[in-house]
């Protein structure tokens, strides 16, 4: 009877006893008590819009991740993909934050109550032509090899920048890069073994993987092409020029996709990195419209 | 605390007598049954209807609250509403695999589940139109399941009774984290505290049948509560809920939706209104709101990827057969 009553107890008391619950309260104010402020010689607003970029990518994935939620091939893949999609939307968290913090709201201030954290104006405040987000994120997830090639590809940009990001001048970019390391190099080992799966299963997997890559591909044209921010940004020592991650992005993917047995499709011819400026297509509106509508519907609410 | 050991004798007549015999002292005793255990075809038979209908219930019960995932309004809520769901989801996974101790089989049961030939908990089949279902599911639903699962923590069996100790804690922390939720929406805008009293009156009698029926018209309960894979009757867990909710429902300052609900001074419990067990029965044999709609997204993640699984399952064989 012991045990029962323990817990009987513990569901009486609303408030506080910490120590009974499964795991601790971690999902408040990403920021608390980081120091924020903005290394010399750099423009706030440089910084913001950076955060934005990274944070944005993070964000979109992780709503794509989600729409696999009670959709996967298996229960272990329930998991696995919100795993995946709750480091991406921590990831967001504390970048939104970031940018918050020195002041880049950009119009969504005018919308959302002053009760609303930064990190929720932000994400639930801005119009598609204030996102930084790139197409790579954006597209929609097509079937569940699709998901996982562009998973992979996904994951090994973002790591190949983060991996250098860890020495950024910015303490609070550095600390986020660290963090995101260790979560981004199993979201791309996740990604990669269910592409050698699918490319050395049966003969529609192979298909159907092959099919994934040549439908992700293309979307790699806008990668590499650095902003006027980021080029600013890295001479300062603060942010990574992409084009610099490219030879360890495609060494990557042409090894995975080898032993995968597929076929490594034509890499795109760099374009002008429209995401990052804010143009995008369709895609994007139809996702924050699921996104934000319900905190619209309700600007002075508090959740 | 240890079995003694219930091995099947390894040569000689299977004295099943003797084998009974030590099962019900095992089960007097207050000790665990374990997989490798001679057990009664009818304990068996009880426990894998039993777990495979809770873990479908977890497996199910991802999709209410999993609707408002990609609409979640703060980032926080939308991080711990996606944990919640991922935690279901990994109840599920515990439980089939106690079930399997059993000599069931996860593909099986899920077929089972799809073709309707098992039953979930009804409570999933009700919609979820607003923000405050998310809150009321964690208070009402997470708290009436906790109630039916603690004593679930000393069942007889082993492996289930494992299985719900890790459940049971994970559910207590989602039942304050609705009620937080509900706490936050009462103080509010006032559409918000008109949303999160809609919610309770939506949910609080659907919640009063998670115990199932009453004791009078519950067929299995005597046979179940002997075997010690049922502690308390339905009734007596369902007193229980109501005399624990009824104080949160004051704090939080929403009326439940029961005219009759009074504390009954004589005996510190609270007597409440009669249910309405042709809804139960109706919700329960697939005519609920959302019956047919649940089932077909569980279909649809097993059928649309089947060919995902047959191509993990094509690799591993051929990379076994490259190691051999």
């Amino acid at each position: 009877m012991a045990h029962e009553e323990t817990v009987y107890d513990a569901l009486d008391h609303a408030h506080g006893g910490e120590g009974q619950w499964a795991f601790g309260t971690g999902f408040d104010e990403p920021l608390a008590g980081v120091d924020t402020t903005v290394p010399e010689g750099i423009d706030p607003a440089d910084l913001g819009a950076y955060c934005l970029m990274l944070g944005d990518d993070a964000l979109v994935l992780a709503q794509r991740l989600t729409q696999w939620v009670t959709a996967s091939p298996e229960l272990e893949e329930e998991v696995a993909v919100a795993n995946v999609a709750l480091d991406l939307l921590g990831q967001a968290r504390l970048l939104l934050a970031r940018a918050g913090s020195v002041g880049v709201l950009g119009r969504s201030r005018t919308r959302a109550t002053g009760s609303i954290p930064d990190e929720d104006a932000l994400a639930f405040f801005r119009d598609p032509d204030e996102f930084r987000s790139t197409g790579l994120v954006e597209a929609p997830n097509g079937d569940f090899g699709q998901t996982m090639v562009r998973l992979l590809v996904a994951a090994t940009t973002r790591l190949a920048v983060f991996a250098q990001l860890r020495t950024s001048r910015d303490p609070v970019l550095a600390a986020i890069a660290a963090k995101g390391v260790n979560e981004l190099t199993y979201h791309r080992d996740h990604a990669a073994r269910w592409v050698l799966r699918l490319g050395d299963g049966t003969e529609e997997s192979h298909r159907r993987g092959q099919a994934g890559a040549d439908a992700v591909w293309p979307l790699l044209a806008e990668v590499f092409s650095p902003t006027d921010v980021e080029q600013r940004l890295t001479a300062a020592g603060i942010a990574v020029d992409p084009a610099g991650t490219r030879d360890e992005v495609t060494g990557v993917l042409t090894q995975v996709l080898g032993q995968a047995t597929l076929g490594v499709p034509a890499w795109p011819a760099d374009a002008p990195p429209r995401g990052r400026l804010g143009e995008h297509g369709p895609e994007l509106t139809e996702l924050l419209a699921d996104l934000q509508g319900l905190a619209r519907q309700h600007p002075a609410a508090t959740w | 605390m240890s079995a003694p050991a219930l091995e099947r004798p390894a040569d000689g007549p299977v004295d099943t007598a003797a084998l009974q015999q030590q099962f019900d002292a095992v089960i007097a005793a207050g000790h665990r049954i374990e997989p490798r255990d001679w057990m009664p075809e009818g304990y068996r038979k009880t426990l894998i209807r039993q777990i495979a209908q809770h873990a479908h219930s977890e497996i199910i019960g991802m999709q209410p609250e999993g609707d408002w995932l990609l609409s979640a309004p703060s980032l926080r809520r939308k991080a711990i509403l996606l944990a919640k769901v991922q935690d279901e989801a990994g109840h599920g996974m515990y439980l089939y695999s106690a079930a399997e101790t059993l000599g069931a089989d996860r593909a099986d049961l899920t077929d089972k589940l799809i073709t309707r030939k098992q039953k979930y908990s009804s409570i999933f089949n009700y919609p979820t139109p607003t923000y405050a279902d998310v809150g009321v599911i964690g208070w009402l639903v997470d708290g009436a399941a906790i109630c039916n699962q603690v004593p679930l923590c000393r069942s007889s069996y082993g492996p289930y009774a494992r299985a719900m100790i890790r459940v049971c804690k994970e559910e207590s922390f989602h039942q304050r984290q609705g009620y937080e939720l509900l706490m936050t929406m009462m103080r509010g805008t006032p559409e918000q505290r008109a949303m999160v009293q809609d919610a309770v009156d939506r949910w609080w009698w659907p919640s009063l049948m998670m115990f199932g029926p009453p004791d009078d018209d519950s067929p299995n309960s005597a046979q179940s509560m002997a075997w010690g894979i049922k502690r308390h009757s339905n009734d007596e867990l369902r007193q229980r809920y109501v005399d624990m909710s009824v104080p949160q429902a004051e704090v939080l300052g929403v009326t439940l939706p029961d005219p009759e609900l009074a504390l009954d001074p004589a005996t510190g419990r609270h007597r409440f209104g009669a249910i309405d067990w042709d809804e139960f029965k109706q919700v329960i044999s697939g005519s609920g709101p959302a019956n047919a709609e649940r089932i077909a997204r569980r279909r649809a993640a097993r059928d649309d990827n089947a060919w995902v699984t047959e191509a993990a399952t094509a690799y591993a064989a051929k990379h076994a057969a490259d190691a051999a």
